[in-house]
C-alpha cells in the first residue's frame, strides 16, 4: 500500500506542467530560487511551494550556499517518468497537428459550397 | 487582434485517476466536433501517422458502441473500445475508453469542445476507476517502459528515507 502512495504521489508530482517547467530548467544544471522566478514567471512563494513538492518526491535536492539556497534536479531516477509524459503529450499534439489540417479541409470545402448557393 | 496559430498539446495529471489533455484549434467548435465523430475523418488525425487505421467505427448515440484499431509502424495492433454515454453536439461528449490489451481497465473521457471567437478550446478528462489503471494507460504504447521509470523512482524515494 505504501508503495503505491509512494509511486502515485511521486508521478504527480513530476507530471504537474509548471512542475515540469521547473524540471526542465533545472535540468541544465543547479540554480538558485531566483532564477527559477525569473524564469518562470511565477511569485517566489509558488515557485517555493513547487520545489518543496519536488523536495518531497526525491525529484530535487537543495543546498545552501551562502544566503542563497540551490536546488539541483536529481537526474536519472526522474527523467524516465518526465520523458514518457512528454511523449504522451507528442503523441497527443501529433494527433492534432493532423486534426488541423483536416479542419482546413473541412473549412476550406464549407467555403466552396457557400459559393455554390 | 493577433492572429495565433493553434495552441499546443498539454497533458497533466490530476489526482491520482485522471488525465487532462487541453489543446485549442483555430476552428469553430462545430467542425471540431464533427472532425471527432465522422468515421471519414477520424482516421486522418487519430493515427498521428504513427500507422494504418483499420478499424474505425462510431454509432453516435447514447447506448451506441464506438471502436478504433491501428496497426502501428512494426505490425503491433492497438484496440480500443467504448459506449456513448452523453452526446451534446459541438459541445460535450462522454464515453467509456477501454484499451483492449487491458480490458479489466475500463475508464471514462469526457470531452468539452468551448468556442469563443471562432476559436475552440477541447479538454479532454479521462478519469480511470483505479490509480493503477491511470498509469498503465499512459504507459501502453510508450517505448519506455513505466514499470523501468517507477521502479528507479521508488529506489531513489527509498534512499531519501
Amino acid at each position: 500500500m505504501a508503495r503505491a502512495a509512494t509511486t502515485t504521489d511521486a508521478f504527480n508530482a513530476i507530471a504537474e506542467p509548471r512542475r515540469r517547467e521547473i524540471l526542465d530548467l533545472l535540468a541544465g544544471g543547479e540554480r538558485p530560487v531566483n532564477d527559477l522566478v525569473g524564469a518562470t514567471g511565477l511569485t517566489q512563494p509558488q515557485v517555493s511551494k513547487h520545489l518543496r513538492v519536488l523536495r518531497e518526491v526525491g525529484a530535487v535536492t537543495v543546498r545552501e550556499q551562502g544566503r542563497q539556497r540551490l536546488y539541483r534536479l536529481v537526474p536519472l531516477a526522474l527523467k524516465p517518468i518526465h520523458d514518457w509524459v512528454r511523449d504522451y503529450e507528442r503523441l497527443w499534439e501529433e494527433r492534432f497537428t493532423e486534426l488541423d489540417a483536416v479542419l482546413d479541409d473541412l473549412r476550406a470545402k464549407e467555403e466552396d459550397d457557400g459559393d455554390d448557393e | 487582434m493577433a492572429m495565433t496559430s493553434s495552441g499546443r498539446a498539454t497533458v497533466e495529471l490530476k489526482g491520482d485517476r485522471e488525465i487532462l489533455i487541453t489543446r485549442e484549434f483555430d476552428a469553430p467548435a462545430a467542425l471540431v466536433y464533427r472532425a471527432w465523430t465522422d468515421p471519414e475523418l477520424v482516421p486522418r488525425w487519430w493515427t498521428a501517422k504513427r500507422g494504418t487505421m483499420d478499424v474505425c467505427e462510431i454509432d453516435l448515440r447514447v447506448g451506441g458502441a464506438w471502436r478504433y484499431v491501428m496497426t502501428a509502424e512494426g505490425g503491433f495492433e492497438v484496440g480500443f473500445h467504448g459506449e456513448y454515454r452523453e452526446i451534446v453536439p459541438g459541445e460535450r461528449l462522454v464515453h467509456t475508453e477501454v484499451y483492449e490489451g487491458m480490458p479489466d481497465a475500463a475508464a471514462l473521457d469526457t470531452i468539452t469542445y468551448e468556442e469563443r471567437d471562432g476559436r475552440t478550446l477541447v479538454t479532454m478528462l479521462v478519469t480511470h476507476e483505479l490509480p493503477e489503471h491511470r498509469d498503465a494507460h499512459i504507459a501502453s504504447g510508450m517505448e519506455h517502459g513505466l514499470q523501468d521509470a517507477l521502479d528507479l523512482l521508488e529506489e531513489t524515494a527509498r534512499s531519501l528515507a
